[in-house]
């Protein structure tokens, strides 16, 4: 906790007095980088511009125009199909449920490493990582064996079970180590003042750690989001999945005109776009910590 | 790489700070690791075992029995009803004389070089070119911009960007890339659907999504250069190559590490964009074992034979994981030493 916060804050930075000295250099590298990110857009600029076409004029205008009238048919036809509000829904319930479980779980743990300092927490939190560390396939069928037999499967809780398990072992991971450098006098100063260990927990720790806890809240909400392997293979009825399972389903159907599929793709963005942009600072601090100790 | 271990990775670089031992470099100095935090009144640390129940619970119930059940299966012939078949090394026979296989870990360096060598090169140059010349030159809030457009493809689905992608080269005309070709005279590719190219789409994919952690995480690192450093440097008469490699690239080289580690990883792990975009194919030629231990569970339903390729994808994670986290604590012992 201390060492993110440090981080968020980074060291004063110098004047910069060389603004205003620019070599023609400079300007070709401005330039080079400037390349380098419409490139990574146009797949951005594509889905936008085609999402609005009507068939017939992409048709006749081709990909990269922009559109002459605007057209919502492909959007509409997307938004039908799958039963949109009810994919989003979907992908809200199990990351939110996900992260927050994942979270609580994660506290606990490093509670018991980090500051408790059990024995053999070297291993517990190696133990730990390598769970996450772990390709799903190794769990796949088990899990989906396990799940068909207690009749879990094609549930969302199915998958909101894993990912809180999958989340909170790198959360297990992180904290602990975060935990690890909370100031020992504050533990001492409760402790003298007769508190248990699960009160220092929820009231000395949690508080103290709670923008750690928050990107990480985050981070779990937004992995969850974007997983497919385990939401593909659990989640088998239409009404049951999120959103990028529902998207790939209907990639193999034949029908969906190009359009469509830059609808599709449109929606599929838009969630996590106003995530990116209410967060973005809490995601690059979230990124970067402990890149800057 | 599947999309939890995109975003993973990212967040992954968190844990710069994190040794092997789980703790960080700060908790080594201000604590003495074999000292308890709080003075201890009765039973030790026993009691926070309690704490770690909830956890332990799941991790033997999601991961661990599921674990074992898998390496168990690898020993096994079954197709999903009925009782698994025993049928000893069968399978560990079969699995490393399939050429499927086979290429399926050829296809895993491919990816490692789309998506830990070439991000890596290509973010270091960007972050270094985003820092130092367009962050000092042009102003800060120029440089988080691009660096915020370079991130942009890591928040995207990757069955999003499967979509898209699998319509840019769409085979014929109606694909963008191929429209782009038409304006220069060039007739269609079926890029998808021959190699290499479906390979190289493939590999550009996975480039283009990896892009923005390095960049991101690098910048953050470039910040703990000292500048003094680099004006000392320039005043000596060093030029801006010799001082990225003299100073930049040693003072960020944990960084480094991590980014490579949690990417590489990854690379192994691959499986979203192989299934949205070419689901293996042309014949095989983009297969990956994520994907092959995929189509084995679910399409041919050799249960046993699938669980296999999982667990040697397991094993050389673990290996490859295990090897980047001691040549990192060697690395650091020395640097000790030398100091």
């Amino acid at each position: 906790m201390a060492a993110t916060t440090a981080i968020v804050t980074g060291k004063p930075r110098r004047p910069r007095g060389g603004m205003t000295k620019k070599r023609p250099l400079d300007w070709v590298l401005l330039v080079a980088v400037i390349l380098g990110a419409i490139v990574i857009v146009v797949p951005f600029y594509l889905i936008l511009v085609n999402a609005f076409k009507s068939p017939i004029e992409y048709a006749t205008s081709g990909p990269f125009a922009l559109p002459q009238a605007i057209d919502l048919s492909g959007i509409e036809k997307f938004w039908n199909r799958v039963n949109f509000p009810e994919k989003v829904w979907n992908s809200i319930f199990i990351s939110a449920v996900v992260s927050v479980l994942a979270v609580l779980i994660s506290v606990l743990n490093a509670f018991a490493i980090g500051i408790g300092r059990v024995r053999g927490r070297t291993w517990i939190v190696l133990l730990f990582l390598l769970a996450n560390l772990l390709p799903q396939e190794a769990l796949l069928y088990p899990l989906y064996y396990m799940f068909k037999s207690v009749h879990l499967y094609d549930n969302v809780w199915s998958v909101i079970i894993v990912f809180t398990v999958v989340q909170a072992a790198f959360g297990t991971y992180l904290l602990s180590s975060v935990f690890g450098t909370f100031p020992k006098e504050i533990l001492e100063a409760a402790s003298l003042d007769g508190a248990g260990r699960w009160k220092i927990l929820w009231r000395v720790v949690f508080p103290i750690s709670r923008p750690t806890l928050a990107v990480l809240l985050i981070f779990f909400f937004i992995w969850t989001w974007n997983e497919f392997l385990i939401p593909l293979t659990f989640l088998a009825s239409n009404s049951n999945q999120t959103v990028p399972v529902a998207i790939s389903v209907l990639q193999g159907d034949r029908l969906m005109d190009v359009t469509t599929t830059a609808g599709s793709a449109l929606l599929g963005i838009i969630p996590t776009l106003i995530f990116f942009l209410i967060f973005q600072r809490t995601l690059t601090r979230g990124i970067t910590a402990g890149a800057v100790k | 790489m599947s999309v939890l271990t995109r975003a993973e990775s990212a967040a992954r670089a968190e844990t710069g700070a994190t040794r092997a031992d789980g703790r960080s470099r700060k908790a080594r100095t201000k604590l003495p690791p074999e000292e308890p935090a709080i003075p201890q009144r009765k039973g030790g640390t026993a009691g926070y075992w309690l704490y770690l129940l909830p956890g332990f619970v799941l991790l033997l119930v999601i991961i661990v029995i599921p674990l074992i059940f898998n390496v168990y299966l690898t020993f096994t012939k079954w197709r999903g009803v009925r009782s698994p078949e025993f049928i000893g090394l069968d399978n560990w026979a079969k699995v490393f004389t399939d050429e499927d296989f086979w290429t399926s870990f050829v296809n895993s360096i491919w990816m490692v070089v789309a998506m830990v060598v070439l991000p890596t090169i290509i973010g270091l140059v960007v972050a270094a070119l985003l820092f130092d010349v367009v962050g000092r030159k042009f102003g800060g809030k120029v440089g988080s911009f691009l660096r915020a457009t370079y991130y942009l493809p890591q928040i995207l689905p990757i069955a999003v960007a499967g979509i898209v992608i699998g319509w840019i080269f769409r085979p014929g005309a109606t694909g963008a890339m191929n429209q782009l070709l038409g304006v220069l005279g060039i007739p269609p590719v079926d890029w998808l659907g021959q190699m290499p190219s479906a390979l190289l789409v493939l590999m550009a994919v996975l480039v283009w999504v990896q892009i923005g952690y390095p960049i991101v995480v690098f910048m953050a690192a470039l910040q703990r250069v000292d500048p003094e450093l680099y004006e000392a440097a320039e005043l000596d008469g060093a030029n801006w190559f010799q001082r990225f490699s003299a100073i930049t690239l040693s003072i960020i080289r944990p960084e480094v590490f991590v980014v490579t580690l949690t990417c590489t990883i990854a690379a192994l792990k691959v499986f979203g964009p192989v299934y949205v975009i070419t689901q293996g194919g042309p014949a095989g030629a983009t297969l990956v074992p994520a994907y092959y231990a995929y189509t084995e569970f679910f399409t041919k339903r050799n249960i046993g034979y699938g669980a296999t390729i999982a667990t040697v994808l397991t094993i050389l994670v673990v290996i490859v994981s295990i090897i980047f986290i001691r040549a990192q604590s060697s690395l650091e012992r020395k640097e000790r030493a030398g100091l």
